[in-house]
């Protein structure tokens, strides 16, 4: 039935305060997730005011000057610094984006900073996506074509072909849109979510696979697909600009399609 | 102890649920020009006789509008009703009697709404 009690962890408590260095004149406090499956003890907020002249532009700058110079015990995964590895992924200022896209002073006083929301939490900033993954490998994101490919050479797509993929190939899996979706919130365990369902029409729309009525079969189903209600929170908050709902609307269209 | 693909496949696609959407789509436009006919028709009749009513929806171009309007009105509801309780209500058991019951119900109130309009216009 429905749940009325929150479970274990839900209520953030206040943290601790680490204040601005001294003679720092350009101050910006965060407000940061803590919780550590290790000792214990509740989730809590703690804060961090850091000196803006002696930090980077984005986020992420911040995080990474906060872990090197106040607090090593933060944790958080980053690795490119230039939105493209996906990892950085979290809930700044109320909004799933990447901290190293995300500019400082996009954010008006405290910087608010929480884990993808809805997601299992391993430490701090870092969210168990091994169920997100698991969708993506059901999903099979990989070329299928029995007819073989042309012996020693590619095989080829014309323009148009190639630029149906756009908008599709550029998502990097940072799963801010899934973890957006109140639908993957509520259903997470067998509705797929926005950027599996990209990921799933990305191979749909590819003109060189020819498993596309084998794919659009296991999508058929009234919670790995039909959960959407096109809110469009994953199009919203796409910190690479891609249109998710879109994806998802194409899927719908075409199964509706194959039936007339 | 299940892997997480395993868990994720489970039972697998039940190769359904686009008749229940395009079903939800085509009742949705379906009701517009019903609704507007409809609320249009109530204002022409405010304050008419009983008599003047029921002569009304004895025309059959009327009968028959109403009874569009109510087989789509309750066919988009019992559609729209289960989608609030896929979304909401977990376990497959309590999901199973909630959404029958929710079909009882709204066949019921269907079948009232159809024996009233036939009631007047035969």
């Amino acid at each position: 039935m429905v749940e009325f009690a929150l479970p274990a962890n839900s209520k953030v408590g206040q943290g601790k305060t680490h204040p601005a260095p001294q003679g720092a004149k350009r101050v910006k406090e965060f407000r940061v997730y803590r919780w550590s499956p290790d000792d214990g003890e509740k989730p809590r907020m703690d804060s961090y005011t850091i000196d803006l002249d002696q930090c980077g532009p984005m986020v992420l700058d911040a995080l990474i000057k906060i872990k090197n110079e106040v607090d090593s015990s933060l944790t958080f995964r980053r690795s490119c610094r230039e939105g493209i590895c996906g990892s950085c992924a979290m809930n700044i200022d109320g909004t799933n984006t990447l901290a190293c896209l995300k500019p400082l002073n996009e954010v008006k006083g405290a910087v608010r900073i929480n884990p993808l929301p809805h997601m299992p939490v391993v430490k701090d900033l870092v969210p168990d996506l091994t169920q997100a993954y698991a969708q993506l490998r059901s999903i099979e994101p990989w070329m299928q074509a029995d007819t073989p490919p042309p012996p020693d050479a590619e095989r080829r797509q014309s323009e148009d072909e190639r630029a149906a993929l756009d908008g599709m190939w550029e998502c990097i899996l940072c799963f801010c849109c899934t973890t957006s979706c109140p639908s993957y919130w509520w259903n997470g365990d067998r509705y797929l979510g926005p950027a599996v369902l990209l990921a799933a029409y990305r191979w749909i729309a590819d003109s060189r696979d020819e498993a596309a009525g084998k794919r659009l079969d296991a999508l058929e189903d009234p919670f790995k697909l039909y959960r959407c209600h096109t809110i469009m929170n994953c199009t919203e908050t796409c910190p690479k600009g891609l249109n998710p709902a879109k994806a998802i609307g194409k899927i719908k269209q075409l199964l509706v399609e194959r039936q007339v | 102890m299940r892997s997480a693909l395993g868990r994720v496949r489970g039972l697998g696609s039940a190769k359904s649920g686009t008749g229940h959407w395009w079903a939800q789509r085509l009742t949705a436009i379906a009701l517009v020009p019903l609704a507007v006919w409809f609320v249009l028709s109530l204002l022409a009749h405010l304050g008419a006789p009983h008599a003047a009513v029921a002569h009304w929806i004895g025309r059959p171009v009327n009968a028959v509008l109403l009874l569009a309007l109510i087989v789509a009105l309750f066919h988009h509801l019992q559609l729209g009703l289960q989608v609030v309780i896929e979304d909401y209500i977990h376990g497959e058991g309590s999901r199973l009697a909630v959404l029958l019951s929710m079909r009882a119900a709204v066949a019921l109130l269907f079948l009232t709404a159809f024996v009233a309009i036939l009631r007047m216009a035969l």
